[in-house]
């Protein structure tokens, strides 16, 4: 049964077709590569099913409700979220309450006027805040701005405020880019943690280590067209796939 | 950690409490104990805190939050011209009105941000001034402004009660103490302890604004707006919300100024007034609880003094000099003096966004840093720099 | 027919002004990235540079004429300007052209106080956000009219059009109906004209020019053009001034219009805003069609049949705030505006 479905999704910019009949199936509780090489429309992929960009034609289904159309906070409340190429915090708050905000709003929904009760009282959420800091490494700089954080830590930031939000689908474009070799091997655990209790995933990465590590499936992307959707052994020996990253350097 | 920021709270809104309730000892020896200027700390101080619930904490910069300042005067005039001169039911109708006004107008334009928002507000702003100049003449008495005259209905009004705003029966404009203090003379009368009141209440209501997740959201409009909606936070609303509460903070302000004098005027409303609000915020520093009510108490203070120095009172000043000297120093300071106050206010403005943009408070928190001292205020948050909402 | 040809030429003058105040407003936006609040200041100040002109030109020595009594019985004082008594008939004339011959003594200061302007006070602007532009620029419009009010008074200096352009014309019998019924102040036509040859100019500039390509191609992508070499700062300089002495022009050749006072540059300036937002921002083409769509739009509003029509609907004065409620209606409907571009000042 898939999860997530995308059936001949189309995107042109000016004369530049990014995306071209693009179908991707994505089962329940497994995690999902995308590779490809620079420039094959990852990540506007991506974009197509958070509601940052509209696609020319095609459908994409999510647990049988349509995505497209939708704002971004609306997929969100329908259970996806998403780890951008570029962390998207909040800059100017405190790392507990970047992590606090995802918890409001699994909580409580798009909007709810806490005018209120001060933050502190808010235990429950707090402690979800800060045992979800701890599970990516930050507990300690909880209190400190999160403009201040390496970009490495900032991705994780990123991850622990998708990831307290439980969600139903977990996107994630290159999760470990800018990481230092450790921060990746910790965060591929933490990932491959949470994927064992059966959170669907679908994961942008160069870093063929973390692909293999991860992923149940892959999808291989090349200008604009799937090239490619199998089991990463058979990626691995699909000639196709070498052909389009770099003239068949082996992966 | 919690316990140390609700005791911070504490102390702040308790110093707050204690300097606003001693205002007119406390402000006496720079003379400015007396009631006029002392009402018109307290109401700004409340329409500075109002505005900075919405630009200081989502960055929405509104360049036109002087027209709920001026239908929140309107409003209440009216009720002292329907009702009587008690001060409640008109200062209920000035917050119901212009949070009317705020709910329709803030819906319009946070369908965008940043310049354009600005923009908007000011159009807005202006085409109100324009209704209430010309076009609504008969609601507002256009160019005269809207007064009580003694033809005017008055339904509630009995033989006994007031003819000046009241509060049942307590007098608006009645001194009564006037002590002297340290050889100056302090005023007390009621007409500022009601609007103090008001201010000790918003500042409250506002800090416990700040210090919620609604502020927190807020904040985090300011900081990435983006990451709000990917994160399942609809920002629209939450910003609706802040631009209603301050548009009722200013027609609170407009109420309270028709209290202390019922008279309203198109001129309330003007671009200079939407301008004069932002700049009491960033003078003090948008985004800090305190700051706003600073710079609406220098601002006012400043307007009081610059505006009252004229030729005669420069010559004066400068007696004891040559007359050369007397005469340079009066040609260079006439033209930012009595009329030409407004041009130390444009300069005022210039120099605060160039050189300290974070304001008083962020400049005495600097100046402490520098003395190498603990300094700090209140405010969890460093004052960062206004930043826009995009 | 006659009445709306008259309605369109009365919206013309209007429109003109608010569509070279808003271009270069937009050229400001589009090249520099700053909302330039002080632009209604620049415009103002070039309608005090013709005032100024005016004044200089009319420096008169004052004799008795002891054979004449004024209306009190004093002796008659009479003024001959210094103009007239050195130059005879060509010094009336040139009292008389003072208003045109402003725009080339305006064209210098312009230029002057825009280079001063960028380079004293916006380029430290560039990286801040732009609240802080916004109000930088704001606090200098306030200091700018003060200092106007400081040296000319508050009150409007009526500043009179040559006399061979104060009379009418008659478009009536130009069109082919009725004589006298399209009659058209001269001057306001001059000021159309004008309007249309600044614009027309500006705009061969940004396109035929070299300079103007690389201008044009930094409002569409200027980390692009920088990474060309090319030294896109100091022509965006140039392009402000060239916007503030476009803004002066026009408010020299407005001064015979509306006579000018110390804040009409704020008046015009929160109207092209507005023309500017409807306009789309970032287009420069939308923002003079929207000036000269706001200019007539109003113009039909203050007709008196339209006017009596929205009385009856309780709303009086409608030319008043009709530019503001078809602005909120096109931003309810096209957010963008008119042109607006996808891309420009978005979130």
């Amino acid at each position: 049964m898939s999860y997530l479905t995308v059936k001949n999704v189309n995107k042109r910019f000016g004369g530049l077709k990014a995306l071209n009949e693009v179908n991707l199936s994505v089962e329940k509780g497994t995690v999902h590569a995308i590779i490809g090489p620079n420039g094959a429309g990852k990540s506007t992929l991506l974009n197509c099913f958070v509601g940052r960009l509209m696609p020319d034609t095609g459908i994409v289904d999510f647990d049988g409700v349509s995505l497209l159309g939708l704002k971004p906070y609306e997929i969100n409340q329908v259970g996806v979220s998403r780890v951008f190429q570029t962390p998207e915090i909040f800059g100017d708050l405190s790392l507990i309450e970047n992590v606090m905000i995802p918890a409001f709003a699994r909580r409580d929904g798009a909007f709810r006027m806490h005018g209120w009760e001060p933050v502190e009282n808010e235990r429950d959420l707090r402690l979800r805040a800060m045992d979800m800091l701890a599970d990516v490494g930050l507990a300690p700089r909880a209190n400190d701005v999160a403009g201040t954080l390496s970009r490495g830590d900032k991705r994780r930031l990123e991850l622990a405020m998708c990831l307290v939000q439980q969600p139903k689908l977990l996107l994630l474009d290159e999760p470990t880019a800018g990481m230092a070799r450790a921060d990746t091997n910790a965060t591929i655990d933490l990932l491959k943690g949470i994927a064992e209790r059966g959170l669907t995933m679908v994961v942008i990465e160069h870093d063929m280590h973390v692909v293999f590590s991860l992923a149940q499936r892959i999808s291989v992307l090349a200008q604009g067209t799937v090239i490619a959707e199998d089991s990463p052994e058979n990626i691995k020996g699909n000639p196709k796939v070498q052909e389009a990253y770099l003239g068949g350097a082996h992966l | 950690m919690s316990a140390t920021v609700k005791d911070n709270d504490r102390l702040l809104l308790t110093v707050f409490v204690i300097l606003v309730l001693a205002g007119p000892i406390v402000l006496a020896p720079i003379g400015a104990s007396y009631p006029d200027l002392l009402q018109r700390f307290a109401i700004y101080g409340v329409f500075a805190i109002g505005f900075n619930i919405l630009f200081g904490l989502t960055g929405y910069l509104s360049f036109g939050h002087a027209a709920f300042l001026g239908v929140g005067s309107y409003a209440a005039v009216w009720m002292f011209k329907l009702l009587n001169y008690n001060v409640i039911p008109a200062l209920v109708l000035a917050v119901v009105v212009s949070a009317v006004f705020a709910l329709v107008i803030g819906y319009v334009s946070l369908r965008r941000s940043g310049i354009y928002f600005s923009i908007l507000t000011l159009a807005f702003a202006q085409m109100m001034y324009n209704l209430a100049y010309s076009v609504l003449t008969p609601i507002t008495n256009g160019e005269t402004g809207l007064q009580v005259y003694t033809d005017d209905p008055q339904w509630l009004q009995t033989a006994g009660s007031p003819t000046t705003t009241n509060l049942f029966g307590i007098r608006m404009n009645e001194v009564f103490w006037k002590p002297e203090f340290l050889g100056f003379e302090a005023q007390f009368n009621y007409g500022y302890y009601f609007a103090a009141v008001f201010l000790i209440l918003a500042f409250y209501i506002a800090l416990r604004i700040f210090r919620s997740p609604f502020g927190m959201m807020l904040r985090a409009v300011k900081s990435n707006q983006n990451r709000m909606g990917y994160t399942g936070l609809n920002p629209r609303p939450y910003t609706l919300a802040a631009f209603v509460i301050s548009g009722m903070y200013a027609g609170l302000a407009g109420g309270l100024l028709a209290c202390m004098d019922p008279l309203a005027g198109a001129e309330r409303m003007q671009w200079t007034a939407s301008g004069e609000v932002v700049l009491m915020t960033i003078l003090g520093g948008a985004g800090t609880l305190l700051g706003p009510v600073l710079g609406a108490g220098f601002i006012k203070y400043l307007e009081a003094i610059f505006s009252k120095v004229n030729e005669t009172v420069l010559q004066d000043w400068f007696s004891f000099m040559p007359d050369w000297m007397g005469d340079a120093l009066s040609f260079v300071i006439s033209p930012f003096v009595g009329e030409g106050w407004h041009l130390t206010l444009g300069a005022l403005f210039m120099a605060i966004v160039i050189f300290l943009p974070g304001g008083l408070i962020d400049g005495a928190r600097q100046l402490g840093r520098w003395i190498g001292g603990g300094f700090g205020g209140g405010d969890r948050k460093p004052a960062h720099s206004p930043v826009p909402a995009e | 027919m006659d009445a709306i040809i008259l309605q369109l030429l009365n919206g013309l003058d209007k429109g003109s002004a608010y569509a070279l105040i808003a271009l270069g407003l937009s050229l400001i936006f589009g090249t520099l990235g700053v909302v330039n609040f002080a632009h209604g200041a620049l415009f103002m100040i070039g309608a005090f540079c013709a005032v100024t002109l005016n004044k200089l030109f009319s420096l008169s020595t004052v004799t008795i004429d002891p054979t004449k009594k004024d209306f009190l019985g004093n002796p008659l004082q009479v003024k001959t300007p210094y103009l007239e008594s050195w130059f005879g008939d060509f010094g009336a004339g040139l009292m008389d052209w003072s208003v045109p011959l402003s725009i080339l003594f305006s064209i210098p200061i312009m230029l002057a106080i825009g280079f001063v302007m960028e380079r004293g006070l916006i380029k430290h602007f560039y990286k801040r956000p732009h609240a802080d532009q916004i109000l930088v620029t704001f606090g200098l419009a306030i200091v700018l009219q003060e200092i106007v009010k400081a040296f000319y008074g508050a009150n409007p200096i009526s500043t009179p059009a040559p006399d061979l352009l104060k009379g009418s014309l008659d478009f009536g019998i130009i069109l082919g109906f009725d004589p006298n019924a399209v009659i058209y102040p001269a001057w306001r036509f001059v000021y159309f004209l004008f309007a249309a040859v600044i614009i027309g100019g500006v705009f061969a500039f940004l396109q035929f020019t070299t300079f103007g390509m690389v201008v044009r191609a930094g409002m569409a992508d200027r980390e692009t053009v920088g990474l060309l070499g090319i030294n896109i700062d100091r022509r965006f300089t140039i392009m402000f001034g060239l916007a503030a002495a476009v803004a002066g022009m026009a408010g020299v050749m407005y001064a015979p219009i509306n006579s000018p006072n110390y804040h009409m540059g704020m008046d015009f300036l929160v109207l092209s805003f507005v023309v500017v937002v409807v306009g789309g921002m970032g287009s420069l083409t939308g923002a003079v069609a929207a000036g000269f769509l706001l200019g007539i739009l109003e113009s039909f509003a203050s007709m008196n049949e339209v006017k009596s029509f929205f009385q009856s609907i309780m709303l009086p004065s409608i030319d008043q705030i009709i530019i503001y409620l078809v602005a909120v209606i096109i931003l309810l409907t096209r957010p963008r505006g008119l042109m607006g571009r996808k891309g420009v000042m978005e979130d």
